[in-house]
Formats: C-alpha cells, sequence, structure tokens
C-alpha cells in the first residue's frame, strides 16, 4: 500500500468519526496545539483519557454493585469522566456521561446501571476507533510520509 | 411769246408779301447750304466716325431742301415751263432723299448715342485711375518711412535708446514741432512728462491720469486727434505767433510688469498704457492725413514690441547674474557638506573599531557572569549591567547606521509586546543611577493603556531610556516623573503641533510619554538645537560633555512611529519637559470559537503573545489539566500545574499572574480561592484567579463573584478563546463569560 493511498484512507476514516458524531471540534483543537515543541501531544492526551476512563468505568462498576450505593461518589465518578471526555472531544461519551448525571441525582439504580453499560459501550467503541487511526498514523509515518494537516470538510 | 416790258411805278398790297416770301426763301437755301460745310468740317476734325454713307445721304437731303426753296424764287411770278420742270425735279428728288434719309436716322441715333455713354464712362475711369495712382503713391511713401523707423526702432534692446530714437525719427519723418512720451507713475494714478523731442528738462511734470483726454486716448486703438490746449499738449508757450499746430494722441501698450518682477520699472499690477503726442508745427495749415495716422498707429505698436523684448533681456541679464550667485553659494555648500561627510564617516570609523568590540566582550562575559553562583542582590546588579550594555549596543549600532535613518531606509521592527512590562523594564534600569544621585523616580501608566500593544519595542524602549536618561542625567536634584497614557484627539490640539491630529482606530491608538525633571533646564532659543544631530553648542548647559546624538535619534525614531516629540522649558534652572506621541497597533482579539470544525492554523501563530507569562493551571482531572496546559504552553505561557487545592496552595507565588481552577468538584474551587486571598491579602499585585467550568448554571457565576474570583470561563477552551481570554483578562484584571 503506497504512502498517497494510506493519506486517502486516513482523511476518509477521520472524516467518518466526525460525521458520524463520535469525535467534535474540541479535538481539531488538540491537532492544533501539536507542532514541533509538541510533536505527539495528541496521542498522550488521548493516552492520558484511556487510562483515566478505564479506571473510573472499573470505579464506577464496584461503586454501583454495592447493597448500599453511594451516589454522590457515583456522580463524582461520572463527572470526571465527563470532564475527560469532554477534553478531548469524546462527544459520545460526554453525552452518556451527562444523562448519567442526571440518573445519579434521582438516586435510580437501575437507570444507573442502564447508563454504565452505555458508557461503556461508547467508550469502548470510541477506543477502538482513535487505536484505529493512530494505527494509520504510525504507518503513514513509517512508510515515509507526513500526517495530512487539512481537513477541509465541515460538519 | 410777248412779254411785257412795262413796270408800275408804284407796287400794290401783294408785292409786299411777295418780297417777304423772296428774302424768307433766300435765307432757308443759306441756311440748308451751310449745313453741309458744318458737317463736313467737323467729320474731317473726328478721327474715327462711322456711317459716312449716311452723312453723304443727309448732305444730300439738306443741299436738295435748299434748292427747293432757291427755285422757289423764280415761282412767285409767271414763269416758263422749264422753271416748272426744274421744280417738280428737285421736289421729286428731295422728296426721296428725306425718306431715304428718316429712315436711315431710325438705326444710327441710337448708336451715337452709346458712343457718347462710353466716352463718358471712359473718362470717369481715367480720373479714377488717377486718383488711384496718387494713392499708391503715397502709401508707398507711408511704407518706406514706416520700414526705416522701424528698423531704427528695434536696432537697440536698450529702453531709453528706443523711446528716444522714437521720438526723434518721428519728429524727423512726419516735420513735428514737438513730440512727448507720458509714462505712468509708481503709483499708477498719474502720468509723468518722460521724453520729449526738444523740450530738455521734462523730469517732474505730471497730470492726472483720469483726465477724460487721457481716457479718450486710452480706450481706443487709434491715434486721436486732440486739442492743443489740453494739459498733455500744453509742453511750452507757442512757438509761433498766430495759431498752434494740430494735435494727435495714441496709447503705447506697456507690459504686464508683474510677470517680470521688474523692479526700476514703474510698477502697476495691471495692464497700463504710454501717451505719445505728437504736434504738428504752429503757423502753418497742415493737418493730418490718414496715413500720417496710420504710420503714427504703427509706429505705437513697434514701440511696444520693442519694449517687451527690452524688459524680456533685462529680465534674463539679471536672472543670469543671479543663477551665477548661486551656483557659487552651491559650490560652497557642495564643498562643506563633503568636508561634514567626510568628518562623519571618520567619526563612525572610529565608533565602529573602538567602541563595537568593547561592548561586545562587555556583553559576553556579563552572560557569562549571569550563570555563576551570584546573590539575589548580585544577579539583579549583573542583570541591569547586561540590559544596559545590549541597549547601549544597540545605540552603537543605530549611529553606525544613522544614513539609514536620515535618507529613511530604516525599518522599523514590528511585533506584538507588553506595554506594561516595558515601562517597569525601564524603571527597573533607570532606578539605581537615579538612587545614586538621589533622584525620586516616580512612573504612572494610565489604566486604561492597553497591555499589549504592536511596535518597536525596542526603540520604543530605546526613546523612553534616552529620554528618562536625559532627566536623571542633568538633575542634581528633585523628582523624575514619567507619566504614559492613551493621548485622546483633544490633546493634539496642541500650538507646537499643528498638522499632527492623527485619529485612533480599532486596530491602533496613540501612546503619550511625558517625562518631567526638575533639572537644569534649557533656554527656550537653544530648544531647536536640541534635536540637531552631531551638534554642540557651547552655551547648551544641558550638553556639557554630550553629543547631542540621543534626541537626533529618539526624534527619527518617534517620526518613523508616526509620532511627533517636543520640548518644553521654562529656562535655565527650571527643568525641563520632554514629550512624544507614538502610534502603536492593537494586537486583533480573535472572536470566541463558535464553529464545531475549525481549520488549523499554523502551528507558531501568535505563539510569541504571551511569552514569559506564568500561569498556574489547578484542575483534579489529569486529561483536562494537561490539555489546558498544552494550550497555554502553546501560546508561549510559563505553566505550572497541580492536581489538587492542597498542591495548588503550596504551589502559588507571587510570580504567578494567572491561576486558572476547576471549580467543579464541589467546594474545593471556592474554598481554594478564599484561601489564595488570605495568603496574599497584604500585596496589591495578587494573581488574577479564573474559574474553569462546564457548568452552565447562573448559580456557580454568582458563587465566583462571592468568593472574590476575578473570571470565568465556559469549558471546552478553545486557542482562540485562550488568546483572546488571556488578552482581555491581563487588559481588564476581570472576564466573566455569559453564561
Amino acid at each position: 500500500m503506497d504512502v498517497g493511498q494510506m493519506q486517502r484512507q486516513w482523511i476518509d476514516y477521520t472524516k467518518s468519526l466526525f460525521l458520524e458524531g463520535f469525535l467534535d471540534g474540541q479535538f481539531l483543537q488538540l491537532q492544533q496545539l501539536q507542532d514541533e515543541n509538541n510533536p505527539d501531544f495528541v496521542v498522550e492526551v488521548v493516552s492520558l483519557f484511556f487510562e483515566d476512563s478505564e479506571r473510573l468505568l472499573k470505579d464506577l462498576t464496584f461503586a454501583l454493585d454495592q447493597n448500599g450505593v453511594d451516589f454522590k461518589k457515583v456522580d463524582a465518578h461520572v463527572h470526571q469522566l465527563k470532564g475527560s471526555s469532554s477534553s478531548i472531544g469524546a462527544q459520545r461519551v460526554k453525552n452518556a456521561c451527562i444523562a448519567f448525571r442526571n440518573f445519579c441525582e434521582e438516586q435510580n439504580t437501575d437507570a444507573c446501571l442502564r447508563c454504565l453499560q452505555q458508557v461503556k459501550q461508547e467508550y469502548c467503541i470510541v477506543k477502538n476507533k482513535l487505536e484505529t487511526m493512530f494505527r494509520l498514523e504510525q504507518q503513514i509515518v513509517a512508510a515515509g510520509g507526513s500526517i495530512p494537516t487539512e481537513l477541509s470538510f465541515i460538519g | 411769246m410777248e412779254s411785257c416790258n412795262c413796270i408800275d411805278p408804284q407796287v400794290p398790297a401783294d408785292d409786299l408779301l411777295m418780297k417777304y416770301q423772296y428774302i424768307s426763301d433766300f435765307f432757308i437755301a443759306l441756311a440748308y447750304f451751310s449745313i453741309p460745310l458744318e458737317l463736313i468740317y467737323f467729320v474731317k476734325k473726328s478721327a474715327v466716325f462711322p456711317y459716312r454713307w449716311v452723312l453723304v445721304q443727309f448732305g444730300a437731303f439738306i443741299v436738295l431742301c435748299g434748292a427747293t426753296h432757291l427755285i422757289n424764287l423764280w415761282t412767285f411770278r409767271i414763269h416758263s415751263r422749264t422753271v416748272a420742270v426744274v421744280m417738280t425735279t428737285a421736289k421729286v428728288l428731295t422728296a426721296v432723299v428725306s425718306c431715304a434719309t428718316a429712315l436711315m436716322l431710325v438705326h444710327i441715333i441710337p448708336d451715337l448715342l452709346s458712343v457718347k455713354t462710353r466716352e463718358l464712362f471712359l473718362k470717369n475711369k481715367a480720373a479714377e485711375l488717377d486718383r488711384e495712382m496718387g494713392l499708391i503713391r503715397t502709401q508707398e511713401e507711408t511704407g518706406r518711412h514706416v520700414r526705416m523707423l522701424t528698423h531704427e526702432i528695434r536696432s537697440t534692446l536698450d529702453r531709453h535708446t528706443i523711446l528716444k530714437t522714437t521720438l526723434v525719427e518721428l519728429g524727423r519723418t512726419l516735420a513735428l514741432e514737438e513730440c512727448a512720451l507720458w509714462m505712468p507713475t509708481r503709483t499708477g494714478l498719474e502720468l509723468q512728462l518722460s521724453y520729449t523731442l526738444r523740450q530738455q528738462n521734462p523730469v517732474g511734470y505730471t497730470v492726472p491720469i483720469h483726465l477724460p483726454v487721457i481716457n479718450q486716448v486710452f480706450s481706443s486703438n487709434r491715434a486721436v486727434k486732440i486739442s492743443p490746449n489740453c494739459p498733455v499738449a500744453r509742453l511750452r508757450p507757442y512757438a509761433g505767433k498766430y495759431m498752434p499746430g494740430a494735435v494727435v494722441a495714441v496709447r503705447v501698450p506697456l507690459l504686464h510688469l508683474s510677470n517680470f518682477q521688474i523692479y526700476d520699472w514703474p510698477e502697476v499690477s495691471t495692464r497700463s498704457y504710454a501717451l505719445m503726442v505728437l504736434m504738428l508745427p504752429s503757423d502753418s495749415a497742415r493737418q493730418w492725413h490718414v496715413h500720417e495716422l496710420e504710420l503714427v498707429e504703427v509706429v505705437a505698436d513697434q514701440v511696444a514690441v520693442a519694449l517687451s523684448h527690452a524688459a524680456i533681456l533685462e529680465e534674463s541679464m539679471r536672472a543670469r547674474d543671479q543663477l551665477i550667485e548661486q551656483n557659487v553659494a552651491l559650490d560652497l555648500a557642495r564643498r562643506e557638506a563633503e568636508t561634514a561627510i567626510r568628518a562623519r564617516n571618520d567619526f563612525l570609523a572610529v565608533m565602529n573599531h573602538e567602541m563595537r568590540t568593547p561592548m561586545h566582550a562587555v556583553i559576553a562575559l556579563s552572560s557569562l557572569l549571569q550563570e555563576t553562583d551570584l546573590t539575589a542582590e548580585q544577579r539583579l546588579m549583573v542583570e541591569t549591567i547586561l540590559k544596559s550594555s545590549n541597549l547601549l549596543a544597540t545605540l552603537i549600532n543605530d549611529v553606525l547606521d544613522l544614513s539609514r535613518l536620515e535618507d529613511g531606509s530604516l525599518q522599523l521592527e514590528a511585533a506584538t509586546f507588553n506595554l506594561h512590562s516595558l515601562f517597569r523594564e525601564v524603571l527597573n534600569l533607570i532606578k539605581p543611577v537615579a538612587s545614586v544621585k538621589k533622584l525620586s523616580l516616580t512612573s504612572h501608566v494610565a489604566s486604561d493603556l492597553p497591555m499589549y500593544a504592536i511596535g518597536d519595542e525596542k526603540r520604543l524602549m530605546q526613546t523612553i531610556l534616552n529620554v528618562v536618561g536625559n532627566a536623571v542625567k542633568f538633575s542634581k536634584e528633585g523628582c523624575i516623573s514619567i507619566t504614559a497614557f492613551v493621548a485622546k484627539p483633544e490633546s493634539f490640539r496642541d500650538a507646537r503641533i499643528p498638522d499632527f491630529l492623527p485619529v485612533p482606530s480599532d486596530n491602533h491608538f496613540y501612546l503619550r510619554v511625558q517625562v518631567k525633571d526638575s533639572g537644569s533646564g534649557i533656554n527656550p532659543q537653544d530648544i531647536p538645537k536640541l534635536f540637531t544631530k552631531f551638534a554642540q553648542n557651547q552655551s547648551l548647559t544641558r550638553n556639557p560633555a554630550g553629543s547631542g546624538l540621543g534626541l537626533a535619534i529618539c526624534r527619527r525614531f518617534v517620526n518613523l512611529m508616526e509620532g511627533h516629540i517636543w520640548v518644553e522649558s521654562e529656562g535655565i534652572g527650571k527643568g525641563c519637559t520632554v514629550t512624544f506621541i507614538v502610534k502603536l497597533g492593537i494586537p486583533d482579539r480573535s472572536n470566541e470559537f463558535k464553529l464545531p470544525f475549525v481549520p488549523k492554523v499554523p502551528g507558531n501563530h501568535g505563539s510569541t503573545n504571551f511569552a514569559g507569562l506564568k500561569v498556574l493551571v489547578m484542575d483534579d482531572n489529569g486529561v483536562s489539566r494537561t490539555v489546558t496546559k498544552g494550550l497555554l504552553m502553546h501560546l508561549g505561557c510559563d505553566v505550572t500545574t497541580a492536581s489538587s487545592s492542597e498542591e495548588c496552595l503550596r504551589v502559588v507565588s507571587l510570580e504567578h499572574e494567572v491561576v486558572f481552577m476547576d471549580v467543579c468538584t464541589g467546594l474545593d474551587g471556592y474554598e481554594l480561592a478564599v484561601r489564595i486571598h488570605e495568603k496574599f491579602t497584604k500585596h496589591q499585585d495578587r494573581p488574577l484567579i479564573v474559574a474553569l467550568t462546564g457548568n452552565t448554571k447562573k448559580v456557580t457565576k454568582e458563587n465566583c463573584m462571592r468568593v472574590g474570583m476575578d473570571g470565568l470561563i465556559l469549558k471546552p477552551v478553545s486557542v482562540d478563546k485562550m488568546r483572546g481570554v488571556l488578552s482581555e483578562l491581563l487588559e481588564r484584571r476581570v472576564l466573566f463569560e455569559s453564561v
């Protein structure tokens, strides 16, 4: 597979992430911050997002398994996850967290459990897609090309 | 036949009547016979006469008529048959000839009348030709006179000679008794007798220019007959005994003198005329003829042309003399300029060789010294030495590039810089020198002055340092005040800078800096010399040892920055105030992030906007903290992060100008703000505290304001949004985004 074809594939893939709503404008902001001084900024932030999300989802699962659910603690964890997803532009994860916090406020255990499953699902999807995008980038760089910097579409 | 020979002695009445008939017939016959003789005589006398045959016929007719009357003499008595036959024959012939003659005359009379008419016509034509021949001769003579006069008048370009020659030649050609020329006086209100043909002393004799006779002459381009008794013609008593000669006057057009700027010519602002008066001899029956008047008019025109030529020549001579003088002066100035250039080049060479190298050594060694272990006080001194050395090196470079300043090729290096920091730096550089002389130094930077500006920071600082440095240098005691504020349009209405009235706009403003000292002051007469480069005047007490270079460079820098600089002083010992105004740009505040997707901007765009700004970010969310830190570093900030309130409280210091904190985690953020306020309660310049939140509730804003935060920003924050936020915060020190 040649460099041009890989670059076109990367562009099409990234465009679909925006069109399907997985990513929003904040992700473009991260790409803006990446420059000669910060060549791996996006990967670092996204990796940090993965670590935080894994930990938070584990804590949420544990908190909701207790007999007497501590909704204040659950809300704190969901708030953290919402902040992280918002910061990197993971739009669908953020929206799931917003719904999640509303049910925490109502102290509705069943609804919270359903939201937890939804958040987990959205997180897994965006994680897979971001990992695929990063693999494409690595292949382009390995083949001697450069990551395209012009995303001419507007969702 | 028998004939009676008896005659009675007494005649009867019938015989008397018959005698009368005898006599009449005789005379008729005599007349009839004489007419042909007359005709023959006159026809012979005439050279050409047509119709000779008709003449013969007419003669025969006349003769026959006479014959019939003659024969009647014998018909009064009883006559013979022979007489009767002769009588009948004669009458028949007469009838035939007379009828023929009558018929012929019908054809000949019109021709005879026509001949008469042609003769009359030819006679008239001959008379006319005689007159024309006379006229041609007269005109030829007039033309000859005109050519002679014109040649004499225009054979010179000297006004006096032109006018004198005109009068002499006219007098000779026209046999004049007197000829005079009246010129307008300087006021233009009188005519002055300037030249005469015979009178010796005409100067001083004047007449008002508005006399009716003068108006009459000036309003016509022909020669005008005037009375011998009018003032311009009564030049002296009559030379003759009985009557003066006829007089004419004609106007002579003069130049539009203002065009030629002839100073010794009578000055008038509009077209004017001289008056020429010509007098025929006294006691003569001569009158002015038409051709003589025409001659006078032509001569007047020629005089006007000759005078204009003379004026042009005089002006050319004067211009040539003036150019010669100017060339001498220019040559002298050129030699002086060459000397000055050589002197300056020598000076610059010395500057280059003898000052630049040591200065570079001072800078290099100061930089090395800065890296060694020093106390805070020593480090501050070394830093001051380094900054002053760098500034001095810049000054030396500018002196060496003075030619670029002079011919306008020096370009300012515009960039965004912190205007408030610039004044702080000036103060830090000047304070040590001022404290040594025990001068109090105050600085006031108006609150409405923008925090950041676009311009040549180095040149602006150099200008301010030059002005403040002079104030310190020439003050033995007292105080020096520095004031900086935005110049308002009304403050430009200053008599010192009448042409300087620029108007601020959305992307630029005018900075006004005023430095006032209580030093030695300046003599107001010497103020203009302050800005002259390399000029030293021993009487200038303000510059006893200096070269007068600083203010000259300051003026050039200020002019390059589209501004103005001036000095005021009430005199020696009364202190001095230096004020300058420069134009600076206002950094653009981009619109806040609103689009879901934006194109990526160049990586280093605006990266130097907030170089060195110390910012502390408190956020317990690692991802958010990392993104915010990356964003601020991208803008050039010096970022410290804290993941908890305790850590933030431990790390925050006066060095931080802004603290960003996340307030989404319960009450931790608000408590932290209160603690920070308590920590810096005794200091004026505590850090700005700005809340970062994703919460759009109104109560969040109210809580932030209640605990004394300076701002609230909604997350997520884009690059452009953060840039605008920082600019506004540092400018107004408060920013609450609408929620």
